[in-house]
């Protein structure tokens, strides 16, 4: 009984943090806007009893999903979306793999320290972090300053308000979620195994490509997921680094429910965003099991 | 017919395949290896022994190429091989922790080496079979090293150094992972394997038994130095140092002095007792300060006065009691300790020795070892 009671604390959690949001979410996404209190209909009165109940669930439908096929805008803001999130996950692993590598191979007396670095920008507010970007990539920003002043560029770049910049905006920003799985990955990694790579008769490049790599692999899988599961849905970096140019779908969820106040079909694009995002989760969630169950 | 005992190293002809030459290694301002200079034979099983920190570790990281020495020549059949880098020596090792690719099953593990060379298919697939036949391991070659046991792995390792048919092959503490049981039957199996394929061992232990059941020669060390290079018989009947009688087995050593210049000589340890009568191998002179070593298996216990060289009254303090041999540890005179060995061929109730009694130990004149230092 006791044991139970344990099990059933994060149960009742996820219960009512995430399972219960995401039925009134779904609720909302079948039923129709109204000018009203909250903005769409219908509302289940418990007082009206059974037939309420009945009259409640018959006026339910799948209308907006219907909605979403017809307009291009969303089923190309979730292709935008997916692009985006997948190159930017390439570019993260790109600049966080030689970092991860870097840090695992410094001196152990180093190490803590350069884990705290790449930490230590989680303790500023995000937003403060996208903020300065923009005072980098602006047209009268310190980048292009700095770049004129060189006398490298005449003009300055464009660089806000486009693509580029939620690039740099998403590296910059999920850099640690790729950098800390791979590094604890090549941590563990045996260094006598590269000496025996090396022994056997490979060259330095070889025993990279025959054994680092391949034993960093789930470290790998396992920060392309984090940055690319939280990308897909991003909101906050495309609207203030990628201006209108950037099409993602975190922006137009943002647009139908607070410019457009249409709140049943924010809630289905929410839905079908939830959709996509439970493959990568689910493959992401089978990866760390097999990893477990070959370290056990 | 006999076999001819194996000792290329008497004979002058014998070209080394292996030659340090006043080998000097640092590691900053800690100097690990001491201008050494050393011949290994092929076809050896050669073990280099000693302590943790002694720079046997060293010496092989030296042979395999992980580090160079700061000065002094290592020759690998003639060739100068100081700056070969590892993936280019006809050697190869077998790590201590094994090292095995834990993303690779064993048949890939094994193949690993043999796939560098870019040779054919078919003789990459015939040789690791051989290998798999050699090391018992046929069934195992789909299994990935987390699903066998540590015998096996420790069998896996050997087999996988030992593919690419290297010239020299080397042994880093290769049975320090594995129970008692299993690493004296490993042992064997080692040997075994050393015969069938004809390659020249070089193994690093710090274990002095493993190093003298499977050694044809064994180097201690100490401190970065070669204190003695012979057999295991020598080392152990005719060590050239305290230091080596000392970590070679169980000894008795009476510190004294020489009462007579020469070949034959008494040993005068503690007042008002005979002094031993002893055989240095090398001459000593009258009054020189020297050790007596004698191993306990050497010195014998009895009630009577024996009639041997050298007999001592003494008295039993405590017997160790191994089953097969009994250990007897007996007062002399001069409060002086000496262990006796016997092997217990009657039975436990039959035996008239116990503690606290008056007892004579004996040996002979060539039983022990007089040395200098």
């Amino acid at each position: 009984m006791r044991r139970f009671t344990l099990i059933a604390i994060p149960y009742l959690w996820l219960l009512a943090l995430f399972l219960v949001p995401f039925l009134i979410v779904l609720k909302i996404s079948l039923s129709d806007i109204a000018l009203a209190r909250p903005p769409y209909m219908p509302q289940l009165d418990p007082a009206a009893g059974w037939e309420g109940l009945k009259s409640f669930f018959s006026e339910l439908d799948f209308e907006n999903f219907a909605f979403l096929t017809t307009d291009d805008l969303y089923w190309k803001a979730y292709l935008s979306s997916l692009k985006i999130a997948l190159v930017s996950t390439f570019l993260t692993l790109l600049v966080g793999y030689p970092v991860a590598y870097a840090m695992a191979r410094a001196p152990e007396e180093w190490r803590p320290t350069l884990l705290m670095l790449v930490i230590l920008p989680f303790w500023t507010s995000f937003l403060i972090r996208v903020y300065s970007w923009m005072g980098i990539l602006s047209n009268e920003g310190v980048l292009n300053q700095l770049l004129m002043w060189l006398g490298i560029i005449d003009t300055p770049l464009q660089i806000m308000n486009t693509t580029t910049a939620v690039y740099i905006g998403v590296v910059y920003t999920y850099l640690p979620f790729m950098i800390l799985p791979i590094y604890s990955a090549l941590e563990k990694l045996d260094g006598s195994l590269l000496e025996a790579a090396e022994d056997l008769g490979c060259s330095r490049l070889e025993a990279f490509w025959l054994v680092t790599w391949p034993l960093s692999r789930n470290g790998i899988i396992a920060g392309c997921f984090l940055v690319f599961i939280p990308t897909i849905g991003e909101f906050v970096i495309p609207s203030l680094l990628g201006g209108s140019d950037t099409l993602m779908i975190g922006k137009v969820l943002w647009e139908e429910f607070f410019s457009n106040r249409d709140w049943p079909v924010a809630s289905a694009v929410a839905v079908v965003l939830l959709l996509i995002l439970i493959i990568p989760i689910v493959l992401f969630q089978r990866n760390e099991q097999k990893q477990r169950e070959a370290e056990g | 017919m006999a076999q001819t005992a194996f000792a290329p190293w008497t004979d002058p002809d014998q070209k080394p395949i292996i030659e340090f030459r006043n080998v000097t290694k640092s590691f900053g301002d800690f100097t690990a290896i001491h201008d050494l200079s050393l011949n290994i034979f092929e076809r050896e099983f050669f073990a280099l022994l000693g302590p943790s920190g002694c720079g046997k570790t060293t010496m092989m990281r030296m042979l395999a190429g992980f580090e160079t020495a700061t000065s002094g020549h290592i020759f690998l059949s003639g060739k100068d091989i100081g700056h070969v880098p590892p993936n280019q020596r006809p050697v190869n090792m077998m790590f201590q922790s094994y090292a095995l690719f834990p993303h690779l099953s064993i048949w890939d593990n094994i193949a690993f080496g043999l796939k560098r060379e870019s040779k054919d298919k078919a003789f990459i697939g015939d040789r690791v079979e051989e290998m798999l036949r050699l090391t018992r391991l046929t069934k195992f070659a789909k299994r990935k090293p987390h699903q066998i046991s540590g015998g096996q792995r420790q069998r896996v390792a050997l087999a996988r150094s030992l593919a690419k048919a290297p010239k020299l092959l080397l042994l880093d503490e290769p049975l320090g992972a594995l129970d008692k049981k299993l690493r004296e039957q490993t042992q064997f199996e080692l040997m075994d394997i050393q015969e069938k394929t004809g390659t020249t061992f070089v193994i690093v232990t710090h274990d002095q038994e493993e190093a003298m059941t499977v050694a044809s020669r064994i180097a201690v060390m100490d401190e970065g130095n070669l204190v003695q290079v012979a057999t295991p018989a020598e080392i152990y009947e005719a060590p050239n140092s305290v230091y080596v009688a000392d970590f070679i087995g169980d000894v008795n050593i009476i510190e004294g002095r020489a009462t007579q210049p020469g070949l034959k000589t008494g040993i005068a340890w503690a007042e008002g007792q005979p002094p031993i009568l002893a055989t240095p191998a090398k001459s000593v002179e009258a009054g020189q300060s020297v050790h007596f070593a004698i191993r306990p298996e050497k010195v014998t216990i009895d009630v009577e006065k024996p009639d041997r060289p050298n007999t001592f009254r003494g008295k039993v303090i405590d017997i160790a009691y191994l089953g097969n041999i009994s250990t007897y540890h007996v007062e002399l005179a001069g409060g002086q300790m000496i262990k006796a060995q016997m092997v217990n061929a009657r039975r436990l109730a039959n035996r008239p020795i116990t503690w606290e009694d008056e007892v004579w130990v004996g040996f002979t004149d060539t039983a022990g070892v007089v040395l200098e230092e």
